[in-house]
């Protein structure tokens, strides 16, 4: 049976991860080759790593990261943030990541999706999405850019299907309503968007506590979910995520072998 | 030397990593005559099955496949690698090596699944199977994949994963071994399979195709 999937989520600012604490700015929390090792071992089964370095000089830095991590670890990671053309593309694969992930770019201009699935496949091409509650949009869902602080005129299930016909291989549909409140995924976007699209969704944003995965895997129907303050901060291992999965009938994927 | 098999399928640099993480010599080749001096041959691939036959066919690398395997040589097929080995594949309906008998068939559209079918799956495999040695019966393997391997002779199969249907995960005919999920990307376990690969010899006892 197909698995249920744990990712985990690491921004990367500079070359340390970093996390955003409400009323604090960021925080670094470490390195996140080392880190990215750790999760590994601890049976995580996938990464996403968010590049957020603010000049593009430091850029290189993250394409150092990604090499390291492909050399470490041997589960599928994609690399998001900054990605804004073909080009971009190439270099973080060559590196060693499966996948990209694009966002803001691919709504200024949908071509790189498409371009990107041309060259790379559609499996390397991940569309990030950022959706707000608006009722003034056909779904209830309106499409925001620039972490969230740019609206967009466009509708989060229209575009979302916009971006698989395109070709986005997978989508990480984030919830900004939700994201940081640690009371748990947005679970009506999630649902729509999953059932309405014919590839994984990954649930992002709100995670709390693994009773929060259960629910964005039965009720929001999610592929995958991302995570990362409850693992960050060691409120939780992957191990005790997994067990209550498996406790509440989520098929997840068990590391000994 | 071990050599992988660069056909213009995909990035083979996880492939690599994963053989340096093992400590395993090996050379990147589009050049038949090292396909045919090799200890063993890794045949990766991801993308489109058509285009990478297509490949093969100009750097002379098909006709490589076949002597190769008429030597006895070790061969992995990897994901795009293991559907390729096959008489066809119903991927804009392209001819094939014909290493195995049977077709890379597309899951079906118009059921509830999502195609290609991506993540960690269970694998059954056929027991004591020396590519699955110290490997736990239904440990996942990941996937990523449109088209799934069908070989006429259901004895060539020799693991199964379920995804709305029952498919073969994994075939073996002579000195050929080839797997739909990719190994290289499947933790421990998938390290292990590698492993239990490279460790195989060539034997010339044994038969080269099982129909001779």
């Amino acid at each position: 049976m197909l698995q249920k999937r744990v990712i985990v989520c690491l921004d990367v600012r500079d070359g340390k991860t970093t996390k955003g604490i409400r009323f604090k700015g960021n925080v670094d929390i470490g390195d996140p080759v080392e880190m990215a090792r750790a999760y590994y071992e601890a049976g995580v089964d996938e990464l996403v790593f968010y590049d957020i370095t603010a000049s593009a000089e430091r850029r290189g830095i993250m394409i150092d990261v990604v090499r390291d991590v492909a050399g470490q670890i041997f589960i599928p990671f994609s690399v998001g943030g900054g990605i804004g053309s073909v080009d971009d593309m190439r270099q973080v694969l060559l590196a060693g990541a499966e996948k990209v992930s694009v966002n803001s770019q691919a709504v200024r201009d949908p071509s790189i999706i498409s371009a990107g699935a041309k060259r790379f496949g559609n499996q390397a091409i991940v569309l990030g999405m950022d959706v707000l509650a608006d009722s003034a949009l056909p779904s209830g869902y309106r499409v925001v850019i620039d972490g969230g602080r740019v609206e967009t005129d466009f509708d989060a299930l229209d575009w979302a299907r916009r971006a698989v016909e395109l070709g986005a291989g997978e989508i990480v549909l984030n919830s900004i309503d939700a994201d940081g409140t640690k009371d748990g995924y947005e679970l009506k976007v999630t649902r729509l968007i999953a059932t309405s699209v014919g590839v994984p969704v990954i649930a992002s944003g709100g995670a709390g506590t693994p009773g929060h995965l259960v629910d964005v895997f039965s009720e929001g129907r999610a592929d995958a979910a991302l995570i990362a303050s409850m693992v960050h901060f060691g409120e939780y291992t992957i191990g005790q995520i997994k067990q209550h999965l498996a406790a509440n009938d989520v098929p997840v994927r068990q590391v000994d072998i | 030397m071990t050599v992988v098999v660069d056909y213009d399928a995909g990035n083979l640099r996880s492939v690599e990593t994963a053989l340096h993480h093992l400590g395993e010599k090996h050379v990147i080749s589009t050049d038949p005559a090292e396909l045919i001096g090799a200890t063993k041959i890794i045949f990766p691939g991801v993308g489109d099955g058509a285009h990478a036959m297509g490949v093969l066919r100009e750097r002379g690398l098909d006709a490589a496949m076949v002597a190769a395997m008429e030597d006895h040589i070790p061969i992995l097929g990897i994901c795009v690698g293991c559907q390729i080995v096959f008489d066809r594949t119903e991927e804009r309906d392209a001819e094939c090596l014909g290493l195995v008998s049977g077709t890379a068939r597309r899951f079906p559209s118009d059921s509830e699944l999502k195609v290609p079918h991506i993540g960690w799956n269970q694998v059954r495999y056929s027991d004591d199977h020396w590519l699955f040695a110290g490997i736990r019966q239904q440990t996942s393997f990941y996937f990523v994949h449109s088209y799934y391997p069908s070989p006429d002779d259901e004895h060539d199969a020799i693991a199964w994963t379920e995804y709305g249907i029952q498919f073969a995960a994994a075939v073996e005919r002579g000195s050929l071994v080839a797997v739909q999920f990719h190994p290289e990307k499947s933790g421990e376990a998938g390290l292990r399979l590698l492993r239990n690969f490279l460790d195989r010899e060539r034997r010339t006892d044994r038969p080269a195709r099982k129909d001779g």
